[in-house]
């Protein structure tokens, strides 16, 4: 039996993606059909029971966002998609969004039916100039056909705008990207408040992923409990995972939560189907940049967000990107580095200056007898300083692959550091 | 969950590092652990501004050794348990500060702000002796914008507060943030200098700022080469609100009144005369006064507003130029000084104007800018030569090896060094309303003005409207302080639904006695400050401008009547509908 499922992504490929009749064929809108017949707190219900974790990488439980905005007395909410894709590796939500526009449309849909909003907004990566397109196209026709815009299905009111990003990796941070849309410099927001409480324009606002919001159509049609149960109790449903890097079937995959493992991931014949060439694995870096590195020895890892966790890993945005022997961890990890580095928005110290001197110290570790002992304890210090002290998600888990790459591959930060030196500061 | 806003009457058990305490809902975890005697390390935090949370320093563990919260934007909760000191966060607190000092010029030495530095303070309350991260300190060129303010950006840590107090406390946006990363930079609008944005030199900047990277321009080198020169008789005034704040800089109690020992201390420094911009305060009153009764009896533009604040005059001037004429013409006490300083002075003191070098001592740094516009000479000269900021003097008189503390007292010097407790009391936000209120109550009414004390326009509240009966005429009146409260007014002003008459601003948050060129305070000491105003008003034996018996004789002797020609000449301006730039190249020109 195939370990792969066809749930978020049904019909991608097989519909032309803006026609609404070919989306009505494959079941498209009953989600809406059903929701609008529904009182808002029975398809929250569904929601929570689906115990739909959220698919952007942070995983927090959609139904329990879902809960907090509905008891949220303010009005108007809005609701607004992240789908400003910007964690190297990731690819999921461009999927989603070229192959199957009017599912997201749904889901977003649905939600406006839910809290009562008049608007959504599509925040989308500013690189994704044909999504972009694709999704007003997409728009226009649900428009036609009576499914958003005035009096949807007899019942409501809502309309959705696109926004495009502009190529800051930071505005994937929730209130970042509002920010950005509200037209602000797109840097994170002090929090408390949440954004359920002081969102987009200051009003109640839900903010969810593509992947996330492209699973309440299902959620809705087939109910939470069958949702859930494609999936594990504690992780409902499937997950899209993107592969890339030394594998050979680089592609997105839905897989059930907890369904396979991530050796059947990375060498299944159906999935990754193994390194090219008789390569042979040496990490993977799960999640994005963002996201935790792992050895060899965790392949026989269930692929759900609690065993991931377990060890030390984590599901974050789906991407696997597998690297082989000939891949050096400190030119890998540079790499990474060079990334935040770029893309740090610059407001709080941690990051802004952590990252920094995080590069100075691997370009050091990359040469033979420049870095000393002293430098490896800085790293240290620097790593656990963003990782606790940082002011968003992005400088908190900028340093996550350094601090698990130094749990597995500790040799390698100390192949290149003359022992002969003091440990005092170079 | 649900949405929740903190009530201030509910109260919130927690602990802090054990130490069980009892706050108000709303409380911040680090206003609670002042409370139990524990000063969680800030560097961007400032209590009277908008929370930013970006240095990071006050992050602390909350139920847990999980992730760090941190204490200036995080609310208290039920049942909280904190802990604000272990190796674990001291670790990360001393690697923050190491990573800002990596980026910090290490020549405190030469700095301003050598010994007042919050930085240059945390590095040694974490015994940063040996920093792990060698220097790379940016090189910028300093800049000096017009004569006021400074800007050394190779000093600037980010933290914020300058961007918080110029768009959300003073709502002029004449600094901001700009890229990212480490790019990331506290700049003005495409990197100008300030001369050519919409600052309004309020110098609120130069009072938040934790390090040297922006401070008043230091002029006390021309005072000094002026009292050091046979050739010059040097002549200075001080403002109401100085009096009350300089003792802070000498470690005296916030808002002790230090009158005595202050002109002391100019005395010895050699000034020939020692005078007070209390007496042309007091000028002030008689001239704005009588133009609020001359508009109101002949339909003159109402509401009135006050114009002795020169931030607030720059202020109208960049965004509400079709508002000027609302403006009171009077010119502020500096400047009324300045004129009768070069005029009236030499002709009763018998000295040759051109000999004479007008000072003065401010709580501003925006009075540097408006004594350089160029229509400040109606006395022939000058008006006033040189502004020097509260801090400048206290400066000038710890370099002269003066010990403030003990200094006897001394009274100021005869002609132009009465003043009155109405005067006093300009110091402080409502303090001109009500000394026009004593004043032009007993003008209206020729009756004795029973109750001098106008409770109801004194505080520090950004936005205050009164009623005030003048024997059956009502007078509406508004006090605003702080540049987005005159926001409001002037946004109401426009829109036509002001119906006030008269109203007072002041630029700075709490009036003068929170200017930009004070001692640094928050607004707990600022109170004090106005506190040791209004005891300074009630001691005094004359509380009403119109009677101030030196003001009297300058009327009698010299100027003739309020309103009258000299006075036009002398006292009254006009404002400019282009803005500060009109005065740029002016400013730019004496910058140089």
């Amino acid at each position: 039996m195939s370990k792969l499922k066809s749930i978020v992504s049904e019909g991608a490929g097989h519909i032309n993606p803006v026609d609404v009749a070919d989306y009505l064929r494959i079941g498209g809108y009953d989600g809406l059909k059903k929701a609008v017949a529904m009182k808002p707190l029975e398809v929250i219900e569904e929601v929570k029971k689906a115990t739909l974790l959220g698919r952007g990488g942070a995983a927090y439980p959609s139904g329990r966002k879902w809960e907090h905005l509905f008891h949220i007395p303010e009005t108007p909410k809005y609701i607004v998609c992240n789908a400003d894709e910007g964690e190297p590796g990731t690819f999921k939500d461009r999927l989603l969004m070229s192959k199957l526009p009017l599912r997201l449309i749904e889901g977003i849909t649905i939600a406006g039916c839910v809290f009562g909003a008049k608007a959504g907004y599509i925040y989308v990566r500013g690189e994704y100039r044909k999504i972009q397109r694709r999704l007003l196209e997409a728009i226009s026709r649900a428009k036609d056909a009576g499914f958003l815009g005035k009096n949807i299905l007899g019942k409501f009111d809502f309309d959705i705008h696109i926004i495009s990003g502009a190529g800051a990796y930071v505005c994937g941070e929730n209130s970042a990207l509002l920010n950005s849309t509200e037209g602000r410099v797109g840097r994170p927001r002090i929090k408390p408040p949440h954004l359920a409480e002081v969102g987009l324009f200051l009003q109640p606002t839900l903010v969810n992923n593509v992947e996330s919001l492209c699973s309440i159509p299902y959620i809705v049609t087939a109910g939470g409990e069958a949702f859930c149960k494609l999936g594990r109790p504690d992780s409902g449903g499937t997950k899209l995972v993107c592969l890339s890097g030394h594998v050979r079937r680089r592609q997105v995959y839905e897989v059930p939560l907890g369904g396979v493992t991530l050796r059947e991931l990375i060498y299944d014949p159906e999935i990754g189907g193994g390194l090219p060439d008789g390569q042979r694995l040496k990490f993977f870096h799960l999640g994005g940049q963002s996201g935790p590195i792992g050895s060899p020895e965790q392949l026989d890892t269930v692929y759900s967000h609690r065993e991931l966790g377990k060890a030390g890993l984590s599901v974050g945005s789906g991407a696997v990107v597998v690297m082989n022997e000939d891949v050096g961890l400190i030119d890998y990890l540079t790499g990474v580095t060079e990334f935040f580095l770029h893309e740090s928005c610059g407001k709080c110290v941690p990051c802004r200056e952590g990252n920094k001197q995080i590069y100075k110290i691997l370009k050091k570790l990359a040469k033979p007898g420049e870095a000393t002992a002293a430098d490896l304890a800085l790293l240290r210090r620097l790593v656990t300083t963003m990782i606790s002290a940082s002011f968003c998600g992005l400088g908190q888990t900028a340093a996550v692959a350094l601090n698990t790459a130094w749990k597995h591959f500790k040799g390698e930060f100390e192949a290149n550091v003359d022992q002969s030196k003091p440990a005092a500061a170079a | 969950m649900s949405h929740h806003k903190p009530d201030p009457n509910k109260s919130v058990n927690l602990t802090v590092d054990g130490l069980p305490v009892t706050v108000p809902e709303g409380t911040t975890i680090l206003e609670a652990a002042k409370k139990v005697g524990i000063d969680i390390p800030v560097l961007c935090h400032h209590p009277d501004l908008q929370v930013r949370a970006v240095c990071r320093l006050c992050v602390v563990e909350c139920d847990g050794a999980g992730k760090l919260k941190a204490a200036c934007a995080n609310d208290v909760w039920e049942g909280l348990s904190v802990v604000t000191d272990n190796a674990r966060i001291r670790g990360i607190r001393k690697m923050i500060l190491e990573l800002i000092l990596a980026e910090h010029p290490q020549d405190c030495l030469a700095c301003i702000r050598n010994q007042s530095c919050e930085l240059q303070a945390l590095a040694q309350q974490f015994g940063l002796y040996q920093p792990a991260l060698p220097v790379e300190a940016r090189r910028f060129p300093r800049s000096v914008d017009t004569n006021t303010l400074v800007r050394d950006m190779a000093k600037c840590v980010k933290c914020g507060r300058c961007v918080a107090v110029c768009q959300e406390t003073q709502t002029v946006r004449a600094i901001n943030t700009s890229r990212r990363s480490v790019h990331y930079e506290i700049t003005t609008p495409y990197e100008k200098p300030l001369i050519d944005t919409l600052c309004v030199y309020c110098g609120q900047c130069a009072a938040v700022c934790p390090v040297g990277a922006i401070y008043e321009n230091d002029q006390t080198g021309q005072v000094f080469a002026a009292l050091d020169d046979p050739e010059r008789h040097v002549v200075v005034q001080t403002a109401p609100a100085v009096r009350v704040a300089i003792g802070d800089a000498f470690g005296l109690p916030p808002g002790a009144v230090t009158t005595g020992k202050m002109v002391t201390a100019l005395k010895r420094l050699g000034f020939d005369k020692v005078f007070d911009t209390d007496f042309s305060a007091d000028v002030t009153i008689m001239e704005e006064g009588h133009e609020l009764l001359h508009r109101l009896q002949s339909g003159g533009r109402l509401p009135m507003i006050t114009s002795c604040s020169p931030g607030w005059i720059n202020f109208v001037e960049v965004f509400y130029p079709d508002l000027i004429p609302h403006l009171s013409t009077c010119k502020s006490p500096q400047q009324m000084f300045g004129a009768l300083a070069k005029t009236y002075y030499p002709g009763v003191g018998g000295v040759d104007p051109a000999r004479v070098t007008s000072v003065s001592i401010m709580p501003c740094t925006a009075k540097k800018f408006e004594s350089q516009r160029p229509e400040m000479n109606s006395s022939g000269y000058r008006d006033v030569d040189v502004v020097l900021t509260t801090r400048e003097l206290a400066r000038m008189i710890k370099m002269a090896g003066i010990n403030f503390e003990k200094l006897p007292e001394s009274d100021y010097d005869s002609l132009m060094g009465d003043s009155t407790g109405a005067a006093a009391i300009f110091g402080t936000s409502g303090g001109v309303m009500e000394a026009a209120l004593r004043t032009v109550y007993e003008v209206v009414t020729g009756e004795n003005l029973e109750n001098l004390d106008f409770e109801d326009v004194r505080g520090h509240q950004g936005l205050k409207r009164v009623s005030v009966n003048l024997k059956g005429t009502e007078v509406k009146i508004m006090v605003a302080n702080g540049l987005r409260n005159a926001r409001t007014v002037m946004n109401a002003i426009r829109r036509g639904e002001c119906d006030a008459h008269f109203i007072e601003v002041m630029c700075c948050p709490g009036g003068c006695v929170g200017g930009g060129g004070q001692p640094f305070a928050t607004s707990r000491q600022k109170l004090m400050r106005m506190d040791g105003l209004y005891s300074l008003d009630q001691s005094m034996p004359v509380r009403q401008s119109h009677k101030n018996p030196e003001v009297l004789t300058l009327y009698e002797k010299y100027l003739g009547q309020p309103l009258g020609e000299k006075s036009h000449h002398l006292l009254h301006t006009h404002y400019s509908t282009q803005g500060k730039n009109h005065w740029a190249q002016a400013g730019h020109d004496q910058g140089k």
